[in-house]
C-alpha cells in the first residue's frame, strides 16, 4: 500500500477524526459556499425592518439594526475561521521552529527557548491580548490573527522539542549523521515527517484556542469592528440586550455555529492524538 | 528538594513578572494618543470639565502621574509603585485601584473555587467509575455528552442558560451576585440570595469542565488498573469498593490533584467572560468596566495583579509538588 492510501485508511479508521473532519467541513462550507448565495448588502445596517423574527424573506430574522442574521452569519463565519487559521499556522509554525532549534541543538539556545515558553505559558494570554487590544486599535481580522499567534506557539514548541529530543538519539538519525548528512536535511527529511501528526494536532488545538481568544476579545468589544465576525455578532447581541428582549434568532445561531466548530476541532484533536499515541486508542 | 530547583523556579517566577510588567509598561506608550487627554475629553462630553483648559489640565495630571519624566525614569517609578502594591488611582472615580481590586477578588475566588471543586469531585468520581470494569454500562453513555460539553466554551453555555432559565422560564436570576433589595452581610437572606445567583454561572463552569477532569481521571485509572498491586488486592479477596477506592482511585488521583492545584492557582484569570455575561461583580467584570470606560490604570492594575498572583501560586505549587510526589523529576523538564 502506498503512503497516501495508508494515510487515508488511517484517517477513515478513526471514527473521532472522520466525524470531526466532516463537522469542520460542514461549518466551513456553511460559511464559504453559503456566502455565494446571499447578497452581501443583506448584512448591512437597514437591510430589513429591525428585530424581526424569522420569516420567508429573512430565514433567521433581523437584528436590532435590520441586518439579516443569516447573511451576517454567513459572512462572519469565514472571518472567524480566518482569524483562527492565521493564528494557528503562524503560532504553530513559530512553535515548531523553536522546538526544533531547542531540541536539536540544545545548549544555551535551548535554555533560552524553554525559559521563554515557560514564561509565556504562565502569563494568561487572553489578559495580555486584552491589554494590547484595548490600547492599540486592532482594525482587521488578519491583524487580530497575527496578534493572537504571539500567544499560540508554546504548545507546539513543547511537543516538538520533546519529540526531537527522543528522535535525536534514534538509530536512523544517528546513521544519517554518521553518513555526513547535514543538520538541515536530517531535520526536514528524517524528523519532520514523523512529527506531522503532532503538528497537525497542535494546529487544530491552536485553531480552537485562537477562535476562542478572538471570540473573547470581540465579545468584550475589543475585536475589529468593521468586518463581520461571529464574535462581533455576539458582541452586538449582548450589547443591545438581545437576551432580555428574547430575540433568540439573533444570539442563538452564532452560539450554535461556534459550538459546532469547537466540537469539530475537539474531535479532530482527539482523533489525531489517537493516531500519534496509539496507546490511547482504547481509552477514548 | 535541591536548592538548585528552588532557585530555578524562583527565577522563572521573576521572569514572568518582569515580562508582564514590561509589556504592561510598553504597550500604552506605543499609542499616539494621550489617554489622560482622551479621558478628559470624554468627561467634557458628559459636561464635567471645562473644555478650553484641557491642555493645561492634561499637563497637571501628567505631572501628577509622573508622565512628564523621561521614559527610563517612568519605568523605574513603575517598578517602585508595583513593589508597594500601588497600582495608581482609577481615572473614573479616583479611588485607589488596589481597593477596587480587593473588593472584587472575593467574589471571583468564591464563585470559581466552589465551581472548580464541584467539577473536580464529580468529574474525578465519574472518570474513575468509567474505567472500573464493574460499573454498569449506562455510565458509558455519558462519555459522548461529557466530551461534547468539554469542547464548549463556558460563556457560550452561559448565554444559552441565561436565555432558557432566566428569561424564557424565569426560574433563576439573570445577573448579579445577590438580589436588589438584599442588604449585604452575614444574614440568611443574603447567603441564600448569593447562592441562588451563583447557580447559573457556577453550573456553566461545572458542566463544561467535568469532561476535562473525567477524561483525565479515566486515563490515569486505566493505567492504574493494569498494575500488579491491583490484581494482588483483588486476589487477596478485598471487597470491591476497597480495591476501587484505596488501591485504584488513590493511586490514580495524583495528577488530578496537581491539576486541581493549578486550576485553583489560576482561578483569577479564568473567569473574565463568564463574569461579564452574568454581570457577576468579580475581577472579570471589573476588567470589563475598565475596558468600557477607558480606565487604563484600573485595567493595567487588574492585569498585573492577576499575573503576579498567578505566577506566585504556580511557584508555590512547583515547590510543594516534589514533596507530594517523590517520583517527580527535580530537574523540572519533561526530558531534563
Amino acid at each position: 500500500m502506498d503512503k497516501s492510501k495508508l494515510l487515508l485508511s488511517t484517517i477513515l479508521n478513526s471514527r473521532l477524526l472522520t466525524t470531526g473532519i466532516i463537522l469542520f467541513l460542514f461549518v466551513s462550507l456553511f460559511g464559504v459556499v453559503g456566502g455565494w448565495f446571499i447578497d452581501p448588502e443583506m448584512a448591512d445596517v437597514g437591510a430589513g425592518y429591525p428585530s424581526q423574527p424569522p420569516s420567508w424573506e429573512h430565514w433567521l430574522g433581523t437584528d436590532q439594526q435590520g441586518r439579516d442574521v443569516l447573511s451576517d452569519l454567513l459572512l462572519g463565519t469565514p472571518q472567524t475561521l480566518k482569524i483562527g487559521l492565521i493564528a494557528a499556522f503562524v503560532g504553530v509554525g513559530i512553535g515548531t521552529i523553536f522546538g526544533f532549534v531547542g531540541g536539536y541543538f540544545g545548549g544555551k539556545i535551548d535554555v533560552l527557548i524553554r525559559l521563554l515558553s515557560d514564561v509565556f505559558m504562565t502569563i494568561p494570554g487572553l489578559l495580555i491580548l486584552i491589554v494590547i487590544a484595548s490600547l492599540l486599535d486592532i482594525v482587521s481580522t488578519t491583524l487580530l490573527g497575527f496578534v493572537i499567534a504571539t500567544f499560540g506557539w508554546m504548545g507546539a514548541c513543547r511537543v516538538t522539542r520533546a519529540q526531537v529530543l527522543t528522535m535525536r538519539e534514534r538509530a536512523y538519525v544517528q546513521v544519517a549523521k554518521l553518513n555526513g548528512v547535514n543538520d538541515f536535511e536530517i531535520i526536514f527529511k528524517e524528523m519532520l515527517p514523523n512529527l506531522l501528526p503532532f503538528i497537525a494536532a497542535s494546529l487544530t488545538g491552536a485553531t480552537a484556542g485562537a477562535v476562542l481568544a478572538s471570540l473573547g476579545l470581540s465579545a468584550l468589544g475589543l475585536g475589529p469592528q468593521n468586518e463581520p465576525s461571529i464574535g462581533l455578532t455576539i458582541y452586538w447581541a449582548l450589547h443591545y440586550g438581545a437576551l432580555i428582549r428574547e430575540l433568540w434568532w439573533w444570539f442563538m445561531p452564532p452560539v450554535v455555529v461556534m459550538i459546532l466548530l469547537f466540537l469539530s476541532l475537539f474531535l479532530i484533536t482527539a482523533g489525531l492524538d489517537q493516531i500519534a499515541n496509539p496507546r490511547l486508542k482504547d481509552k477514548i | 528538594m535541591s536548592w538548585d530547583y528552588v532557585i530555578k523556579r524562583f527565577l522563572l517566577f521573576l521572569a514572568v513578572i518582569f515580562v508582564a510588567v514590561t509589556i504592561n509598561f510598553i504597550i500604552p506608550r506605543l499609542r499616539d494618543t494621550n489617554p489622560i487627554e482622551e479621558r478628559l475629553y470624554q468627561l467634557a462630553a458628559q459636561g464635567g470639565v471645562n473644555v478650553s483648559k484641557i491642555k493645561e489640565l492634561t499637563a497637571i495630571y501628567e505631572a501628577k502621574y509622573g508622565l512628564d519624566k523621561s521614559v527610563g525614569e517612568q519605568y523605574l517609578n513603575y517598578w517602585n509603585d508595583i513593589f508597594h502594591l500601588d497600582f495608581g488611582w482609577t481615572i473614573a472615580d479616583r479611588t485607589p485601584v488596589i481597593n477596587e481590586i480587593m473588593r472584587a477578588v472575593p467574589w471571583t475566588i468564591g464563585l470559581l473555587s466552589v465551581a472548580t471543586l464541584i467539577a473536580f469531585v464529580v468529574g474525578t468520581v465519574f472518570g474513575a467509575l468509567l474505567a472500573w470494569p464493574k460499573t454498569g454500562n449506562f455510565v458509558k453513555y455519558f462519555v459522548p455528552l461529557l466530551m461534547t460539553l468539554s469542547a464548549i466554551p463556558y460563556y457560550l453555555l452561559g448565554i444559552v442558560f441565561i436565555y432558557l432559565f432566566a428569561i424564557n422560564w424565569g426560574v433563576l436570576p439573570t445577573a448579579g451576585a445577590f438580589g436588589f433589595g438584599v442588604k449585604p452581610g452575614w444574614t440568611l437572606e443574603m447567603i441564600t440570595s448569593v447562592m441562588w445567583h451563583a447557580i447559573m454561572p457556577a453550573a456553566s463552569i461545572v458542566l463544561t469542565s467535568i469532561g476535562f477532569w473525567g477524561l483525565g481521571m479515566r486515563g490515569m485509572m486505566i493505567t492504574t488498573m493494569g498494575e500488579d498491586y491491583m490484581k494482588f488486592a483483588e486476589y487477596k479477596g478485598l471487597k470491591d469498593w476497597r480495591v476501587f477506592l484505596s488501591y485504584g482511585v488513590r493511586n490514580a488521583m495524583l495528577p488530578q490533584v496537581t491539576g486541581l492545584a493549578i486550576s485553583l492557582g489560576t482561578i483569577l484569570a479564568g473567569s473574565v467572560l463568564v463574569e461579564v455575561i452574568f454581570a457577576y461583580p468579580g475581577l472579570g467584570n471589573l476588567l470589563y468596566r475598565a475596558i468600557t470606560s477607558n480606565d487604563y490604570f484600573l485595567l493595567q492594575g487588574i492585569i498585573l495583579f492577576i499575573i503576579v498572583s498567578l505566577g506566585f501560586s504556580l511557584f508555590l505549587i512547583d515547590l510543594v509538588y516534589p514533596l507530594v510526589d517523590p517520583r517527580i523529576n527535580l530537574e523540572g523538564g519533561e526530558n531534563g
